[in-house]
């Protein structure tokens, strides 16, 4: 499943992308702990896989959340996109 | 004399006389607790029987009670009858007598092709905190969805707002939007604070409120459709909850989308609440069911 | 040479009048629906308060979201260049300015000279701004400019879950239905606006020393949550309001011709 969790900001819409199809067949689930701001958790879906996913509580503040990872300037690589071995976190920008 | 509350939508009930859910094997609920909304429905043997749509009171597990017992009510049923009830939407995690939690972008997949059948690939659910764009397959199973930060834009409650800022009760609102000469510019602000003020002063310009209404349906309408956009859309294309009932944002949107959506004779408030009862059966028939 | 800055908000419209770099009058009018008569009228009182006629403006710069509407066919420039170049010349340290409006709240990072260097902005967002404490103010019954005050006093912090302005709203009126204390919600509500402001600026990065500027950073509760989010002091100019009129009207000044 591709899970797609949206902010706005002042320059557009934005969405994180994570595509869970990939989680299953991740032993360490790095992402859960690269995150600085701690928004990804593992959860079981409704189809009983555990997948990583932004938790509840942060669904509502992503623009908030994230924003000290994207400076204006000189934005360093994505923590959260770096530490998924698979490639299944994307940021649209 | 209280002032009148144009936001309040009819509350309802309904079951089906024709279906004997004594005779049935499995009878099951789902109850869908939303933040505005909260709706339970019963069925029998993956048949709908009974429904309920009320507004969500101050606890969940209040709402998630009420709304039961009122689609229970004259069917003769009492909860205990139940053989799984699944919870969701907002407040799914606070059912105390829920068997199973399951997301309301799960369940509305699930109750969506149940009501609009196995063609629905792409669903619109305009709840009244959230709106959500989900992708779904042939069985109603979640293929990608999209959601966005919670904001009143485009969602159920910012209708209730603009309703009691426009005194017109809000099922009027859709009719009314169309009983304009032109379609206006939508108004610029997508968030409803600020919607407010500008409709006030087009108001103060002499604008009808019908002409403001239509400006309103079709900001919400094109706010909707960016999102629908972000993901794309696969037909056929269907809409869920509350906001499916007001045809003045659901034309507009479907002008500028250039894409029909299906219609249904179900109501498409209670799409969540039916995909969490037709997941509590297929919980049954795993031997999933009720705990002891 | 006298020059005017007219700053032209969602709320208010600010005018500063400035002769050879001294400011010599204000003007403050309501903006509300006619936003041409509004700037007339604040014009017209700073000049009055100046002793000057309108003849006597060499020139004027316009800023703010209503800028096209300013009279007196200004120098247009945006709200971020304003509110820099107001901010330094007040405090010459400054190298962060967050300027907090009544719809919209935007964070900058300045050279000493006012230049901006990186800049973000919300989106016309009522939980980023000025109109979130006015809509929870209204749901508290409590005067805006007490609801500042009034969240000094509370000794619990308080989450408060809801970011849209609609829902938030209903949320204070659940808190206030179970009883808690109207300071502590006062609290909770200026902890989630500065949480925001503040996440906005980090996209620029906090460069000491921060200034907070616009009619927001009136309200005590506001800027002492800021502080508590940002762990270090911030400057409040005082009028903060007028700050970006100030930086329009030394830009007319700097501009040749």
């Amino acid at each position: 499943m591709r899970a797609n969790y949206g902010y706005k900001d002042g320059s557009g819409e934005f969405f994180i992308t994570i595509d869970t199809d990939a989680c299953p067949r991740c032993a360490e689930r790095p992402c859960v702990a690269a995150c600085p701001a701690g928004v990804l958790e593992i959860v079981e879906d409704d189809y009983d896989d555990q997948v990583a996913a932004v938790r509840e509580a942060d669904r509502r503040r992503l623009k908030y959340a994230c924003a000290p990872c994207k400076p204006v300037s000189d934005p360093p690589p994505l923590a959260c996109v770096s530490g998924c071995p698979a490639g299944a976190i994307v940021h649209s920008w | 004399m209280a002032e009148q509350e144009y936001w309040r939508w009819t509350e309802y009930r309904h079951h089906d006389e024709s279906i004997d859910p004594r005779a049935g094997a499995i009878v099951a609920a789902g109850i869908d607790v939303g933040s505005v909304s909260s709706q339970a429905v019963v069925t029998v043997d993956d048949r709908l029987y009974a429904f309920s749509s009320m507004r969500t009171g101050s606890n969940s597990p209040d709402s998630a009670t009420n709304a039961l017992n009122w689609a229970l009510e004259g069917t003769g049923l009492t909860p205990g009858d139940l053989a799984c009830v699944v919870g969701t939407g907002y407040g799914r995690v606070n059912i105390p007598f829920a068997d199973k939690a399951i997301t309301e972008i799960a369940c509305h997949a699930r109750g969506a092709n149940f009501m609009y059948g196995p063609s629905v690939r792409t669903l619109l659910d305009m709840g009244g905190q959230d709106c959500k764009i989900i992708h779904c397959d042939e069985q109603g199973k979640v293929r990608a969805f999209l959601m966005n930060d919670k904001c009143a834009a485009g969602t159920g409650r910012g209708m209730e707002v603009f309703a009691d800022l426009l005194a017109v009760p809000i099922e009027q609102v859709g009719a009314l939007s169309f009983e304009v000469e032109e379609e206006p510019d939508p108004v610029s602000s997508t968030c409803v604070v600020f919607a407010k003020s500008e409709a006030t002063g087009l108001l103060r310009r002499g604008w009808p409120k019908s002409k403001v209404l239509a400006a309103y349906c079709a900001a919400m309408a094109h706010r909707v459709v960016t999102l629908i956009e972000r993901l794309g859309i696969e037909k056929e294309f269907a809409i869920t909850g509350g906001i499916a009932k007001n045809a003045g944002v659901v034309k507009r949107l479907q002008r500028e989308l250039g894409v029909e959506p299906l219609t249904t004779t179900y109501d498409a408030q209670i799409a969540g609440a039916l995909g969490g009862a037709l997941f509590a059966t297929a919980l049954v028939r795993k031997g999933k069911g009720r705990k002891a | 040479m006298v020059t005017a800055g007219i700053d032209m908000g969602a709320k208010w419209v600010k005018v500063v009048l400035l002769r050879d770099g001294e400011v010599i009058a204000r003007g403050k009018a309501l903006t509300g629906f006619e936003q041409k008569a509004s700037a007339a009228k604040a014009l017209a009182d700073a000049l009055g308060q100046a002793g000057l006629s309108a003849d006597a403006i060499d020139r004027t710069a316009a800023t703010g979201a209503g800028r096209k509407d300013a009279p007196g066919s200004p120098i247009e420039l945006t709200e971020v260049t304003a509110a820099a170049l107001g901010a330094v010349q007040i405090e010459r340290s400054a190298r962060t300015v967050i300027d907090v409006g009544a719809e919209e709240g935007r964070a900058i990072k300045t050279t000493d000279a006012g230049k901006v260097v990186d800049f973000a902005v919300n989106e016309k967002c009522a939980a980023g701004s000025g109109a979130f404490t006015e809509a929870m103010a209204r749901a508290l019954e409590t005067p805006v400019e007490e609801i500042g005050p009034l969240s000094l006093q509370s000794s619990q912090a308080i989450p408060m879950n809801a970011q849209c302005a609609v829902f938030a709203e209903s949320e204070v009126v659940s808190l206030l239905h179970a009883r808690t204390p109207k300071a502590d919600i006062a609290r909770a509500v200026h902890d989630a606006i500065a949480n925001r402001i503040v996440s906005m600026a980090r996209k620029v990065g906090i460069n000491e020393h921060v200034v907070l500027i616009g009619g927001v950073a009136r309200n005590v509760g506001f800027v002492d949550a800021v502080e508590r989010e940002l762990g270090l002091k911030i400057t409040v100019p005082p009028d903060p309001e007028f700050v970006s009129a100030l930086g329009a009207a030394l830009h007319a000044a700097e501009r040749r011709g």
